[in-house]
């Protein structure tokens, strides 16, 4: 088990530059100020120092104000995931806090140093962790700031509840907000700061309730269309009817004709505002244009075959032993092609975004996942200098990597640019179903042997198009090798935009890893269980499993053996999973059902409980609708699927029995939480169909038209 | 056509004139400043929009503001009363009952609407009541124990 967790980042290919603003940091007057970095910054800076004069040597900051409040600045956003909560638990541990006093100040870009964005998983495993020496490092200073004051050497100190107490007189204290009055300290992070030991932790590994449930269940919290400001109109934009379709001819006088409707017009870019969107709608209605053709040519079924043609040279991802000698030593050898369509995100908000444009200043707030970024490309698209624009990121109703893309914020900016007017450009559900960047579609080929005695002999494995995040295997298999392939060069593969979805790669990669082990130990007459374990050296991995078994109640048995149960196993953003279903197939009809799923995750140290208990439930549930209904239909460029009538996700009816396992891992380093347990959806549940009725289905999802096709070859 | 339309919104009465064949959302949202009500599909599919007219659960997206005239709104901003949550509310609150929270003003008023017809349901019928409410972050489980909780909190009154 090696690198796997380095593979994580291979959709970020476009690292934008890194820009700090120092003015706008410098207006957050007085108080203790510890400014950190996070992540490779310095070879990023480096990169791009010679285009930019700003300074790029921090990328986040933790303030504590005169007021003895807490702040931390960072451009991470709040979409759901919880890290609003986990994070704040992470400041209020290291500076001996309340929870309460700690406020987090999110994706704002004036405010907030530099920040690539929230995705990957990162936010807790790699932010976090330098957000809690940077709490140690203030805790440091109020330390030295009290031993001052008080005359008393640091060592004698200690801290508690906001205030710095003298050990060996727990009555002679001085709150934190008194130690930072007048004053304006700023601190590098330095090696020196000491994170607490688990042993210590009071806030930590301890569940705590969402910090913005009350304003999300009072319709306080503001999402991005929630931002109305004086004057706004709303923007609805004329769209082609299929990708690549290209304007011929519009006619706007209907929309011309109607009052206060304002109708923009420069090149294919047409849009009609209104201050009621639903006038802005019946504008748009009023509009006659014509389109080309798609020069598409694909649809859903024909994909596969385009991207195996489209594919470019091989990318080695791993590889060890030598396939030939593996495939001599084999009892038999197993080949088998996989297939994954097009996922759409469908977070339950649409793509939405306000931008205001005052004298040259363009503020714009929008529900992206990646604040930064999209500054940058406003700064590109539209002309304007870096402190020219702001962007301000409200809360987000569901992201899952879909809202990495800003096409809608763009858009927005352009028009207050075009008009002099504030606009709000909020996406109907179609123009999200086409405008999303789906998760691509993608082909996994792999054969694969084992020997008389029941061991894996070797493995020869190809992802094309998914990507390489959890391509690689963790068996022990003496030979193997890895390969992932993406478009040739000049070719293209998919018909729109694809992008980052739930733990991107991962869940193709591990339906066809894990369906492929059970192929194998079905042919070895093994429990798949065992025979998953005969496999894996001792470790995370085989903790995860034996831990989901456990609370499953796993019993061996040789498959398929008609109870319906699946296991897949995998890793994810550095944490390891293992999860066990538990289904019931019709087999007249194809109906799968899900009645139970079991799962266990070794996420290192658990910062939320709670938290991370609904993200695995979240990643469970959502895991469903890959598995079994979800995938867009195309064809031609146009997105047959355009709302959630035929784009079916999962339903309360849906839901299964779910059990959830976190390791106790309190001195392991925090890993992701957000994506890992939905990557073991599609092998479990393929695995345990299997199990139930003795075929398997090779695509994803698997529907209940493909189960009954497999039955009727059976 | 406009039209001078009077309602009782959030248990205060409103007079406004529009063209009544306005979908409420819109109105809610723009005219009204409301902005707890939600977009999400723009075709009674999601439930995100759902307000609560005469107690019972409606789409305004699919409902005009004609359609409402004389009749009594309750939108999520309105629930709480003087300042405390509604015992759906808190329930949501006390289970983690949301994660993005977008769904989240649809998912409660679909259930007070439920509750006040029906106030002690099965686990059958809060789900037969919600499975047209979509939640994409996965917080089902949650919201149906925090269903559960409310309805016993509530015994039986709305």
């Amino acid at each position: 088990m090696k690198d796997y967790r380095e593979l994580e980042m291979d959709f970020m290919d476009n690292v934008p530059s890194p820009q700090i603003d120092r003015r706008e940091f410098l207006k957050l007057g007085s108080g203790i100020f510890v400014l950190f970095t996070v992540g490779d910054f310095s070879t990023l800076a480096e990169a791009q120092q010679a285009q930019r004069s700003l300074p790029t040597d921090f990328n986040a900051l933790l303030r504590i104000g005169e007021d003895g409040r807490v702040s931390c600045y960072t451009g991470k956003i709040e979409m759901g995931q919880g890290v609003n909560t986990s994070l704040a638990q992470m400041i209020a541990d290291e500076l001996d806090v309340q929870l309460d006093v700690v406020d987090m100040v999110m994706g704002d870009t004036d405010l907030c140093p530099y920040d690539r964005g929230t995705f990957g998983s990162l936010t807790t495993r790699s932010f976090g962790q330098s957000l809690r020496a940077a709490g140690a490092e203030a805790r440091r200073v109020l330390l030295e700031l009290a031993s001052e004051q008080l005359k008393l050497p640091m060592e004698t100190l200690g801290t508690e509840n906001g205030q710095v107490f003298d050990k060996s007189n727990r009555n002679n204290r001085v709150p934190y907000a008194r130690l930072t009055q007048g004053k304006r300290i700023e601190r590098r992070l330095s090696q020196a700061a000491i994170k607490k030991m688990p042993s210590e932790f009071k806030v930590m590994n301890k569940p705590v309730n969402r910090r913005d449930a009350i304003e999300k269940v009072t319709g306080k919290a503001h999402y991005s269309a929630d931002i109305q400001l004086p004057g706004m109109l709303y923007a609805r934009i004329l769209r082609p009817p299929a990708h690549g379709a290209k304007l011929t001819s519009v006619d706007l006088s209907g929309a011309r004709k109607m009052k206060d409707v304002v109708v923009v017009h420069e090149g294919d870019f047409v849009a009609v505002l209104h201050k009621y969107p639903d006038v802005a709608e019946q504008a748009l209605a009023a509009i006659q244009a014509t389109f080309g053709a798609s020069p598409s040519k694909t649809d859903d079924v024909t994909i596969f075959d385009h991207l195996l043609s489209v594919a470019g040279p091989e990318q080695v991802v791993s590889k060890e032993g030598d396939l030939p000698t593996g495939e001599s030593a084999s009892k038999s050898v197993i080949e088998r092609t996989y297939l994954d369509g097009y996922k759409a995100h469908a977070p339950i908000e649409p793509h939405a975004a306000v931008a205001n444009l005052e004298g040259s200043k363009m503020t714009v707030w929008a529900s992206t996942q990646t604040p930064f970024p999209l500054k940058e490309e406003i700064i590109r698209e539209l002309g304007f200098s870096p402190e020219n624009v702001r962007v301000l990121t409200p809360y987000l109703g569901g992201g899952f990597g879909g809202k990495s893309r800003n096409l809608q914020a763009v858009e927005a900016a352009r028009l207050a640019k075009l008009t002099g007017k504030p606009v709000q450009v909020a996406w109907t559900r179609q123009e999200e179903f086409f405008y999303d960047a789906f998760r691509p579609a993608a082909v996994v080929k792999i054969r694969s042997g084992i020997t008389a005695s029941g061991a894996m002999s070797f493995w020869d494995y190809s992802v094309y198009f998914a990507g390489q995040r959890g391509s690689q295997h963790f068996y022990t298999i003496p030979h193997h090798s890895t390969r992932s392939f993406s478009a040739a060069p000049g070719k293209d593969a998919h018909p729109f935009a694809t992008g980052p979805w739930r733990a991107p790669a991962n869940n193709t990669n591990t339906f066809a890893r894990e369906s492929q082990i059970d192929i194998m130990a079905a042919e070895a007459g093994r429990d798949p269980l065992e025979f998953r374990l005969n496999h894996l050296p001792e470790g995370n991995i085989k903790e995860v499993l034996r831990a989901a078994a456990k609370k499953f109640g796993w019993k061996p048995a040789k498959g398929p053996s008609g109870r319906g149960y699946g296991i897949a196993c995998g890793v994810d953003a550095g944490t390891f999973v293992a999860t066990i279903a538990g289904v019931a197939v019709d087999k007249a009809t194809g109906d799968v059902k899900v009645k139970r799923v079991v799962c266990a995750q070794d996420m290192g140290l658990v910062v939320n409980p709670a938290g991370a208990t609904i993200q695995m439930e979240g990643c469970i549930m959502m895991g469903l609708g890959y598995t079994l209904k979800e995938d867009v239909r195309f064809k031609n460029g146009a997105i047959l699927d355009e709302n959630f009538d035929t784009y079916e996700i999962p339903l309360f009816s849906w839901l299964p029995k779910i059990e959830t396992v976190l390791m106790e891992k309190k001195e392991a380093d925090p890993q992701g939480g957000g994506e890992p347990a939905i990557i073991t959806m599609g092998g479990a549940i393929a695995n345990a169909i299997y199990d139930a009725i003795g075929v398997r289905v090779f695509q994803l999802p698997i529907t209940p038209e493909r189960i009954r096709e497999a039955l009727a070859k059976k | 056509m406009m039209e001078t339309i009077r309602f009782t919104l959030n248990n205060k009465p409103v007079t406004l004139t529009v063209e009544s064949d306005r979908l409420l959302l819109w109105v809610l949202r723009t005219d009204l400043a409301l902005t707890g009500t939600k977009y999400g599909c723009g075709a009674g599919l999601c439930g995100s929009c759902t307000v609560l007219v005469e107690k019972k659960a409606v789409r305004s997206c699919h409902t005009t503001i004609g359609e409402i005239k004389g009749k009594e709104v309750l939108t999520i901003e309105g629930l709480a009363t003087e300042g405390a949550l509604h015992p759906v509310q808190k329930a949501f609150v006390d289970h983690d009952a949301l994660q993005c929270g977008y769904c989240t003003p649809g998912m409660i008023l679909t259930a007070c609407s439920l509750l006040h017809e029906n106030p002690h349901p099965s686990s059958t019928e809060i789900i037969r009541e919600l499975d047209a409410n979509l939640c994409r972050c996965g917080a089902h489980t949650r919201i149906l124990a925090a269903v559960h909780a409310a309805s016993k909190e509530l015994k039986g009154g709305f």
